[in-house]
């Protein structure tokens, strides 16, 4: 086709299901592009010489290179293609936020709308995935090095395969009893179906990972205790697995939940399906939820298909300021969520068995920026108001777990007890112990901590192959 | 990690004992921690503290009571069964030591979590005084091994069926705190939360520093999620990671009542179905 005509194609919309319908059920939101629709999106891409959209992905896709077979109708290849610098294909392409990554830089997007980058890598790791032909790509030579992985989240995946297709011995210990950290506990249904994660852990097993779950190192065996059993390095990827309260009154009443515990049971535990599942959920008619983030989103849309009349997320700053990816704002605003924003909660409100019934807020304006380059939210004085509600879930970030740092004597933490490892190599204070992702930068995106495991499975093949 | 079954003991009506194949936590747990486990596919994540252990064997004892649908289910697994998941030993262990005279209190099936922690105060060189009790004479459990790890025990009933006839609480008052005759250092307690609060309340009127076991409702146990948050002095902790003992005249007990009733109506529900569909032949 001619670059004139190419050109002439419009960015190809994503079919997904109707926010009325949708908002009801636990169903992917979007339905994915067919085989015609990826082509002609795939046909966009001017295959750029020096292509700046890979600059902009933390693993380093070969992103024309990709799309170019799949505009060729190579969907299969296009998948080996992407899974030769990133193992989490069907993943990334539904998570990470492309529009400030590898889309913002397209050249398409300069005079228009950048291609479909996202959505493209979701239609290859879907179809090849449907079309069960999975490879396995070959490994090289054995090396007899062994590696321990503490964590099975996105970092700790993109470690493990990494390594694996190194030569190395890798073995994931994960506290939880299934494999995929924030991907299983944290990310709903609608968003990434488990379904997928599943198949891409089992991808790393027929890789030769070792998966073992129910293991909590700090508890079970130590950092220390890993190397004695012969392990030559070790890589922490334990996450930002500590809820944040605003440890304001009414914080502990019955109806409060962190995010975490909140998602955790729909997601890992599979509340949403009680009593089929074991695990209870508070079904809330009225649910205020605290936080502006992607998690805020999250626990607002679950609330909602866990059968809420209304939803509030409340949030101190402005729509401007919130940090959720601006696609799940728009998903959840048309499935019926209520933006309550410049509104920050001041204690929340029980009933003499404990229930939460209401929630007293302050109406807040923006003030000077703050460290984080934000304009600061400034409480109006007496503007305090209640709203009744039977449930919160609060999703004001998270912290780390310290129950590997207190048990590696010498592993050096920051003053938030995030451990401290080089940006480049990951490595820690500790001679043979790396980490990246959420432990080390606080919480943040599934890519960048996938990112940070790609660099760090680098330095770790360097430092074993040198010993 | 699965973990096979390879004892099975009814203690009392309601109370199971099983020994499970746990040879990495067996060799690591120390007095006062838990497990949490699972059994299946669609079943939630049960934390149950630790009753013994055989690191020479890679044995694990817990002792549970069934209480709805997750431990009815349990009850009913046998000998050569297997728990899909089972990880651990969660939370801090028991803060053990040298301090004199030592009162262990256990209350219905909170004598399996008790008797561990009795068993390494002695071993510390405590004099430990055992008090456990239960409604009535057949809800007693593990009597004789408490008294095989105490220096005097005292076993009380609600009825008066057996032994003491009250309470735990009224019978460490009237037996030794009144007498006074004897200086208790600390007293430790396992059992349903009336129980542990009605301790405290008799033990804080003789300033009897006082340790309390708390069984939150739980979900990851590794300090994720927050359910099992408890107010002590004044400060959210997490029962899971920070506990799960607690000093027990710090302890919020109305708090923690209002939150174990959280899924009451669930609870019930989820049971109601399994004993439904066990009727009618389905199984679990």
């Amino acid at each position: 086709m001619e670059m004139k005509e190419r050109l002439k194609i419009p960015r190809q919309p994503m079919p997904e299901q109707d926010p009325q319908v949708r908002k009801r059920n636990f169903e992917e939101v979007p339905l994915g592009y067919t085989p015609e629709v990826a082509k002609a999106e795939a046909l966009r891409c001017i295959q750029c010489k020096k292509p700046e959209c890979v600059e902009g992905c933390p693993v380093e896709v070969d992103i024309p290179g990709f799309i170019a077979l799949i505009a060729e109708g190579k969907f299969i290849d296009a998948a080996r293609k992407i899974k030769q610098t990133n193992a989490l294909p069907a993943v990334c392409g539904r998570v990470c936020p492309q529009e400030v990554q590898c889309e913002i830089r397209c050249v398409r997007g300069r005079k228009g709308e950048p291609v479909a980058i996202g959505r493209l890598e979701r239609f290859v790791a879907d179809y090849e995935r449907a079309a069960g032909e999975v490879s396995i790509p070959k490994i090289e030579t054995q090396t007899g090095k062994k590696i321990a992985i503490v964590g099975s989240g996105p970092s700790g995946l993109t470690v493990a395969g990494d390594l694996v297709q190194m030569g190395h011995d890798v073995t994931i210990f994960e506290a939880l009893h299934a494999a995929g950290g924030v991907l299983v506990y944290g990310i709903p249904e609608f968003r990434l179906p488990k379904a997928i994660v599943a198949s891409e852990v089992d991808y790393l097993k027929k890789l030769g990972v070792k998966i073992e779950t129910s293991n909590v190192i700090g508890k079970v065996a130590t950092v220390d205790e890993l190397f004695a059993e012969g392990y030559d390095a070790v890589f922490l990827g334990t996450g930002a697995g500590l809820p944040s309260f605003m440890n304001i009154p009414g914080e502990n009443l019955n109806g409060v939940y962190s995010a975490n515990e909140y998602l955790t049971r729909s997601n890992l535990m599979k509340a949403y399906r009680f009593p089929e599942y074991d695990t209870p959920i508070v079904r809330g008619k009225n649910v205020a939820v605290i936080g502006g983030g992607n998690v805020a989103m999250d626990s607002a849309r679950t609330a909602m298909r866990l059968g809420a009349d209304h939803v509030y997320l409340v949030y101190r700053r402005s729509r401007q300021e919130m940090p959720a990816r601006i696609e799940e704002i728009h998903h959840a605003e048309e499935e019926g969520i209520e933006l309550h924003l410049l509104t920050n909660p001041i204690r929340y409100i029980g009933n003499d068995k404990g229930w939460v019934t209401g929630i007293e807020c302050l109406r807040m304006e923006l003030g000077e920026p703050d460290d984080s380059g934000r304009r600061r939210p400034v409480p109006i004085k007496g503007s305090e108001f209640v709203k009744d509600v039977d449930t919160v879930v609060v999703a004001i970030g998270a912290g780390s777990n310290p129950l590997v740092q207190s048990t590696t004597p010498g592993l050096d933490t920051n003053k938030w007890n995030y451990i401290i490892a080089d940006e480049e190599t990951g490595q820690t204070s500790r001679e043979g112990v790396f980490a990246g992702g959420d432990i080390v930068t606080g919480a943040a995106t599934v890519i960048l901590a996938m990112g940070a495991g790609r660099k760090a499975a680098r330095a770790i093949h360097k430092y074993v192959m040198s010993k | 990690m699965s973990a096979k079954i390879l004892g099975k003991q009814q203690l009392s009506e309601n109370v199971f004992k099983l020994v499970l194949d746990a040879p990495k936590i067996a060799k690591k747990r120390k007095a006062g921690q838990f497990v949490v486990l699972r059994i299946h596919e669609e079943g939630e994540r049960i934390p149950l503290t630790i009753a013994d252990a055989d690191p020479a064997k890679g044995t694990l004892t817990i002792i549970f009571q069934v209480v709805g649908k997750s431990t009815a289910h349990l009850s009913g697994l046998e000998v050569g069964d297997s728990l899909l998941d089972l990880v651990g030993p969660m939370g801090k262990p028991t803060h053990v030591e040298k301090i004199g005279t030592v009162v262990c209190v256990g209350g219905g099936v909170g004598v399996a979590p008790v008797y561990p922690i009795t068993q390494a105060m002695k071993n510390a060189g405590n004099y430990v005084i055992s008090i456990i009790g239960a409604r009535c004479k057949d809800l007693i459990i593990m009597e004789d091994e408490m008294k095989a790890v105490s220096d005097e025990i005292i076993v009380t009933t609600d009825d008066g069926s057996y032994g003491y006839h009250g309470f735990v609480s009224q019978a460490l008052e009237e037996k030794y705190l009144m007498a006074g005759d004897k200086k208790i250092d600390l007293a430790v307690a396992v059992g349903p939360v009336p129980m542990m609060r009605a301790l405290c309340d008799v033990t804080k009127k003789y300033n009897v520093p006082t340790v309390v076991s708390l069984n939150s409702i739980m979900v990851d146990a590794t300090g994720m999620c927050g359910a099992c948050r408890v107010t002590v002095g004044g400060k959210t902790r997490f029962v899971c990671v920070d506990g799960p003992e607690f000093d027990g005249h710090q302890v919020d007990f109305k708090e923690l009542i209002d939150r174990q009733r959280i899924y009451l109506d669930q609870e019930k529900e989820c049971y109601d179905h399994y004993c439904t569909c066990r009727q009618q032949g389905k199984g679990a």
